[in-house]
């Protein structure tokens, strides 16, 4: 199986890899998927407490090629979303994007539910509602 | 800029020997005929062709030439023993016996089998790959027909206790089959002397052509028959219908012949190779793991987990220069990871993180360090990306952690 340019390239050049103080009450801490299933990844955002937008953002993804070029995409697109349409992220747009396979649609889904973990990981710090 | 690729897949298969291809060359155009037209010289010359291949075949694993059935590949070989095997004996008993770390060709013919009214029975093996013989003899009964027993695992490298297995099939009066692709050729293998009465092997696992195998039948002692699966002009001893293909078994003769002469000196050199690969890897990183046992294993092949790096993110890092394989669930559709790793009592995630490297005659020295420092590199690389190896590194206890599984 052959990997899309950009595949290749977020693999190779992962942006935003690291990790942020996650007991921080602006970062909001995602973890998804398991180490049985091969795929891991934890997504963090830190918001800017004014405009209640997206600052910052770090992931690391334990993974295949398309796992952690799906993180490293996600991360690029989070920064400087407000909250609502960081929401609004679909992982199709991320399969798009990537010109993922059908066979790793999985790791998009990851991505998408790792975004929707750290928000509600912040929202829940902060006493916000869904 | 080109880079050098490196090939460590040889499990997979390995390229032809040019001694191998230089024999098989006169044999598409200056002898093309049918070996099976007896009635003038272009047959002959063909015959002639196929007859020394078969004994070249033959002589590598100490049988007679009339043993071997010619069949496209180990596949083939195998489905034509188990399903061949269950049609002609299926009166005396319908029960078959084999291993969950089969090849898929074993095991897939097992299932059609099933479907077909076999009973068969799927023995696990122990953590180190290696079956428990008591398990075996337990398990057969008075309507097993047959045992079904890889030689070498494709994936680990584990040698089974084949002279064991053979003698408690040879006790209980039960046919004795084994699929020894990745051993023939590369280790002493003599059915006769270990009680296997029919063995599949391909050459294209021994630095022949791809496309031809072959199925070791026994002929006295017992005299086994199996049950044609193809249909057609009676070859083979009415065991497998098909024009023979001519240049192909040349070259799996020839193959067979470098085989036998060069064994020795490619399985020394090879296992220190293979050696040098391991010591290097587990030197340069932590949380490095063997799987299966290290004793009883082919002397070219080593599978090793990269505790949380995943194994085909991992092969990214370098796959484009250098060829092995996983047995990550992200390298097949099924998104399992490898069931022989599994059926090893690997976790899942030590089973994600495997790599198999297997070495061949035309592996270097310089090749391996190469390796060593490329893979080095990735574990690194994935390690540095990894959110489950900065937990462990933490002291987090990974088995504590709530997972969300997918």
């Amino acid at each position: 199986m052959a990997y899309s340019e950009k595949v290749l390239e977020h693999f190779k050049h992962p942006k935003n890899v690291g990790t942020l103080d996650k007991t921080k009450k602006t970062v909001g801490t995602g973890l998804v998927g398991a180490p049985e299933c091969g795929d891991v990844m934890r997504l963090q955002i830190e918001v800017d407490e004014s405009s209640q937008t997206i600052k910052d953002a770090k992931f690391k993804t334990f993974g295949c090629g398309s796992a952690i070029a799906s993180s490293s995409l996600a991360t690029e697109w989070l920064k400087g979303k407000s909250i609502e349409d960081a929401m609004k992220i679909d992982n199709m747009d991320i399969v798009e994007e990537l010109a993922l396979p059908p066979v790793k649609i999985h790791c998009s889904v990851l991505a998408e539910d790792a975004i929707k973990s750290a928000i509600k990981d912040y929202k829940t710090k902060n006493d916000l509602a869904d | 800029m080109s880079v050098k690729k490196i090939y460590l897949d040889n499990n997979s298969t390995t390229p032809c020997d040019p001694r191998v291809v230089e024999a098989m060359l006169p044999y598409f155009n200056d002898y093309f005929g049918n070996a099976a037209s007896r009635s003038h010289p272009f047959g002959w010359q063909a015959e002639e062709g196929v007859d020394y291949g078969r004994e070249q075949i033959a002589k590598l694993i100490n049988v007679d030439p009339k043993e071997i059935i010619i069949t496209s590949g180990a596949t083939e070989a195998d489905n034509l023993a188990l399903k061949g095997v269950y049609e002609m004996y299926k009166r005396k008993g319908n029960h078959i016996i084999t291993l969950q770390t089969e090849h898929k060709a074993v095991l897939d013919s097992c299932k059609k089998l099933e479907k077909m009214g076999a009973d068969v029975t799927y023995l696990s093996v122990q953590r180190d790959g290696i079956l428990d013989l008591a398990e075996l003899e337990a398990a057969i009964t008075d309507k097993t027909i047959l045992v079904s027993i890889m030689w070498a695992n494709n994936e680990t490298g584990v040698i089974q206790p084949m002279k064991e297995i053979g003698e408690i099939c040879a006790k209980h009066g039960v046919l004795f089959m084994s699929d020894a692709t990745q051993a023939v050729g590369k280790i002493p293998v003599d059915p006769k002397a270990t009680g296997v009465h029919l063995m599949a092997f391909t050459a294209h696992k021994m630095y022949g052509p791809k496309g031809v195998g072959a199925l070791f039948v026994n002929r006295k002692n017992p005299r086994v028959k199996v049950t044609a699966q193809l249909d057609g002009g009676g070859h083979e001893r009415g065991m497998r219908s098909g024009t023979l293909n001519v240049p192909g078994i040349v070259g799996f003769g020839t193959a067979a012949e470098l085989a036998r002469l060069e064994m020795d000196k490619d399985a020394e050199r090879l296992s220190k190779l293979r050696d040098k690969l391991e010591k290097g890897l587990m030197d340069n990183l932590e949380e490095v793991y063997i799987n299966g046992n290290v004793e009883h294993r082919m002397p070219h092949v080593t599978n090793l987990s990269f505790k949380h790096v995943e194994g085909e993110g991992l092969m990214m890092t370098f796959n484009q220069n250098i060829a092995v394989s996983s047995g990550s669930a992200c390298t097949s559709a099924s998104l399992e990871p490898s069931y022989v790793l599994m059926a090893l009592g690997l976790g899942d995630d030590l089973a994600h993180s495997s790599i198999r490297f297997s070495l061949g005659r035309f592996t270097t020295e310089e090749e391996v360090d190469l390796a060593i420092d490329a893979l080095t590199k990735g574990v690194n690389h994935m390690r540095d990306l990894s959110p489950i190896w900065e937990m462990y590194k933490e002291g987090v206890d990974l088995e504590s952690v709530e997972w969300t599984e997918h």
